[in-house]
């Protein structure tokens, strides 16, 4: 890919940033220059502190020390207010975030303008603004249903009209953290070609990303930070997978390797499973799991994965269908039961549904088991036997932690994780059901989710995997079914599929259409 | 510009340092009304401590004001920690109070050592029946329980002087709205001659020992923090949400209606419609002023006891208003939750962003 034109000029410029929380430095001496036209990947694991870096741009956050400097056409660079979102605006930085911010109950037009109207002025300027998007819209190719509310718009969409948010602010440098962790394989080639056209028109784009592929695909320069500090700055001509990928993790990459299986009998079974109501119901799902075997379930996320996981976790009764595991009927089984019945349930919200914060490690790996005789006895905990088990635990699953006292809140994301593999795993349950196992995590902790997994494999259990990662999916499952608005496509042998089927599956149309 | 950034979580001795500071707040926020009242602070002050702990008799009335908080406190705290927000400990207590009167006014006869527990009994189950409602009307259909503990107030006091003017009057009473007296065998003894302190503290202090066990040491206690610190995380791993809701609201009730045992049974000896001055209320205070800690409800209730009696003794001598009590205790409660914006977030001053740089 070719890079900005000659006539290069600096739109922004981070000077020496440097950012502490307590003890730890999320930034450190970061220095970074983007220039007109330019795509620059600012890539990095979880917690390298790229979202730091991009807050402290954009005025969440104030750094500790540095500055931020921005260019504004002649006069050269000058230094950004620290800590203020609006001086951000003012001086053109357009920021895409990962968890969008529109207002679901209003239009796409509504939503664009927001805040850019005074307060003071009686009339609406619609008219001028929706001439100016349809302009923007041309010009950029992002295309949008003006009038339709947000609630009605696929996340591709609801993108877009972030995108176009930053536009019609006459952006000139725009920030888009992870953008593709939303969007089909498709979609995503779609944003890096807008993004492409829009850089060509002379804006200055950074994407942040910890996907190596679309790195090398779509930037002309790559920023590699680790624990906070710039490693790499380079040309992406320069570089290639293996060393991107080295430079972002410090160390060389093993990657996890399933073998050939060897599935067994049929252990668990949803057997026309319908649940739920509105856009997150389930319509008849099918679905059969052997001994043995990882069966992945690919989708864009908001199309049933979650009602899906809470019906196997036992949060959810099926409206009708039947579920059924090593023979037994659990159709109505509650959580309780389903954990006492072996099956280890890994939610995808880890955070919210994994762990009790405010109660400690030893707490968190007991809490599924709190009723069982070896931690309680007339109704009493038994704290001895808990530590004891949580210093195993530890131990065993490589939890990083200040003890087994400490909150666990307190621990990072990859920890928190192991918390839950190690309650779920521990007793060697027959079917584990992994929701978005890796989801945010950094390259070790995510090899270390797969090792478990393909352990549990190993040992003769039943893996259900739902993920919207399609390379995590690739290889670890032995097959893959794909849900799409809550239905449940048959799955079908890995080895037999590419990720360009399964993505167009994943958009909704069917295996012919994918030749 | 103030800027506030997270903190990692407070030692106990900052929260004890906040804490105290609040309490030193709160007393220099109340010395501004005090002086427009023409008072001297220091000597109101002086008062105020002295009518508190200045003789023994003081000190016992004190501790006799206290008794019912430490229950109410109790109540309040050991449900908002399941976050079961029970603001009706107040109509618990009444509930508690007539079902004491219910049984112990000579529906049943025998010995102190039966009476005593049955009319205990009795009050506790009223006061946790009460809260039965609610928290059922909350994990079944998602009512606020806000709402309806709260409302549930006014009912069970318009209830209970419907009874007293009606089925439970005193024949004997002259016409006033009041119960037959408790039989002397079913009365809580004294803890000192000639004071008004009776075994209900005991019991008080019994209750929050067993609390503080509860929560700490139990399955129940786990599964009240887990689904109070995170129902989400708490019904994933199986813990049965509702039936924890259920126990919490039972126990949480039964202390409140214990409070009103301890009001009619070892204080008043009968029941009026005025028995408790918002000690329901003032239970919620406690329990925030005592950051939900089973153990720290009694020292906080001994703090609000020691302003409200101080306070009646200076009001007393000086011929100011003892609502200034109240204003105090509001103060200490507005201040410790300001304080709590302190442990949980560090406060910077950031000097206008033309001198940058200084801001680091």
């Amino acid at each position: 890919m070719t890079g900005p034109t000659n006539e290069a000029e600096t739109v922004l410029r981070l000077d020496g940033i440097t950012k502490r929380f307590g003890a730890l430095t999320a930034n450190g001496e970061v220095s970074l220059d983007l220039k007109r036209g330019e795509i620059l990947a600012l890539l990095g694991e979880n917690g390298a502190g790229k979202t730091t870096l991009m807050n402290i741009l954009f005025g969440h956050y104030v750094a500790d020390e540095g500055q931020v400097l921005v260019g504004t056409g002649r006069t050269g660079l000058h230094e950004l207010e620290p800590g203020s979102p609006h001086a951000a605006l003012e001086a053109g930085i357009g920021m895409v975030h990962q968890h969008f911010t529109l207002a679901e109950n209003l239009s796409a037009l509504d939503n664009i303008v927001l805040g850019t109207e005074k307060l003071s002025s009686l009339t609406s300027a619609h008219a001028a603004a929706r001439k100016k998007l349809k302009d923007l819209i041309e010009r950029s190719g992002l295309n949008v249903p003006l009038d339709a509310r947000i609630s009605q718009l696929s996340v591709g969409e609801k993108q877009r009209v972030e995108i176009l948010k930053a536009l019609y602010r006459d952006a000139r440098v725009l920030v888009l953290d992870e953008p593709t962790a939303v969007l089909t394989p498709q979609e995503s080639d779609t944003l890096f070609g807008t993004l492409n056209k829009l850089a060509k028109d002379g804006l200055g784009i950074i994407f942040i990303s910890h996907k190596l592929a679309e790195v090398m695909a779509s930037s002309h320069r790559v920023a590699v930070l680790r624990a906070g500090r710039k490693v790499a700055d380079l040309p992406t001509a320069e570089c290639d997978l293996r060393k991107l990928a080295e430079l972002m993790v410090g160390h060389e990459i093993v990657e996890t390797v399933r073998d050939a299986g060897s599935p067994g009998a049929p252990l668990y079974v949803l057997d026309k499973v319908s649940a739920g109501h509105g856009r997150d119901a389930l319509h008849e799902i099918d679905l059969t799991l052997r001994a043995g075997e990882i069966l992945g379930i690919a989708g864009v996320s908001g199309n049933g994965q979650t009602m899906l996981a809470r019906v196997i976790s036992g949060l959810v009764t099926p409206v009708s269908g039947s579920i059924s595991l090593a023979g037994q009927n659990e159709t109505h089984a509650n959580a309780r039961k389903m954990i006492e019945s072996g099956l280890a349930r890994i939610p995808e919200d880890r955070h919210r549904d994994g762990i009790v914060g405010a109660m400690s490690v030893s707490e968190n790996l007991a809490i599924e088991t709190i009723r069982h005789p070896e931690n309680q006895r007339f109704g009493l905990l038994r704290f001895r036997a808990m530590l004891e088990k949580a210093r195993q635990l530890i131990e065993a699953y490589d939890i990083r932690c200040q003890g087994e006292d400490s909150q666990a809140r307190l621990l990072s994301g990859g920890n928190i994780q192991k918390i839950v593999l190690a309650r779920t795993l521990e007793p060697e349950p027959t079917v584990v059901l992994a929701a978005q196992p890796s989801r945010g995590l950094d390259v070790g902790a995510t090899s270390d989710v797969h090792k478990r997994l393909l352990a549990a494999r190993e040992r003769g259990a039943g893996v259900i995997l739902i993920s919207e990662d399609l390379d995590e999916l690739m290889r670890l499952s032995d097959r893959i079914a794909v849900i799409h608005r809550g239905h449940l496509s048959e799955a079908e042998e890995t080895e037999t599929l590419d990720r360009g089927t399964l993505g167009l599956r994943m958009a909704g149309h069917g295996g012919e259409e994918a030749a | 510009m103030i800027r506030l950034e997270p903190r990692p979580p407070a030692s106990v001795s900052r929260m004890l340092a906040v804490s105290l500071a609040a309490g030193a707040a709160a007393l220099v926020l109340a010395a501004i009304p005090m002086s427009f009242a023409g008072l001297s602070v220091f000597e109101a002050y002086g008062l105020i401590v002295k009518g508190a702990f200045g003789s023994v008799f003081a000190f016992t009335e004190m501790l006799t004001r206290a008794t019912p908080l430490i229950l109410t406190g109790l109540a309040a705290a050991v449900a908002f920690r399941a976050k079961l927000w029970n603001i009706g400990a107040e109509g618990q207590l009444y509930a508690g109070a007539l079902a004491a009167v219910a049984v112990g006014t000579g529906a049943v006869s025998g010995p102190g050592y039966i009476l005593i527990p049955a009319v205990a009994l009795a009050g506790a189950l009223a006061g946790g029946l009460v809260m039965l409602g609610p928290t059922l009307l909350k994990s079944k259909l998602g009512v606020d329980e806000v709402v309806t503990t709260l409302l549930l107030n006014f009912i069970i006091l318009l209830f209970v002087q419907m009874m007293l003017e009606g089925p439970m009057q005193d024949p004997m009473g002259m016409g006033w709205p009041q119960s037959e007296p408790i039989l002397d065998e079913a009365a809580l003894p004294k803890l000192l001659e000639r004071t008004r302190i009776h075994w209900g503290l005991i019991v008080a202090l019994a209750a929050s020992l067993g609390v503080y066990f509860l929560l700490k040491r139990t399955v129940w206690g786990f599964e009240i923090r887990a689904v109070g610190e995170n129902a989400a995380a708490a019904r994933h791993a199986g813990i049965p949400v509702t039936a924890t809701f259920i126990r919490v609201g039972l126990l949480s009730g039964a202390l409140a209606g214990l409070a009103g045992v301890g009001e009619v049974a070892g204080l008043k000896g009968y029941l009026t419609a005025d028995l408790s001055p918002g000690f329901g209320y003032s239970g919620i205070v406690v329990a925030m002023l005592a950051g939900l800690s089973p153990i720290g409800v009694v020292f906080a209730a001994l703090f609000i006891a020691s302003i409200f009696v101080g306070a009646d003794s200076m009001s007393r001598a000086t011929g100011v208003s003892n609502y200034l009590a109240d204003l105090i205790v509001a103060m200490a409660l507005l201040c410790v939750l300001v304080s709590g914006l302190f442990l949980r977030f560090k406060v910077r001053f950031i000097s206008a962003p033309a001198a940058k740089g200084s801001a680091g």
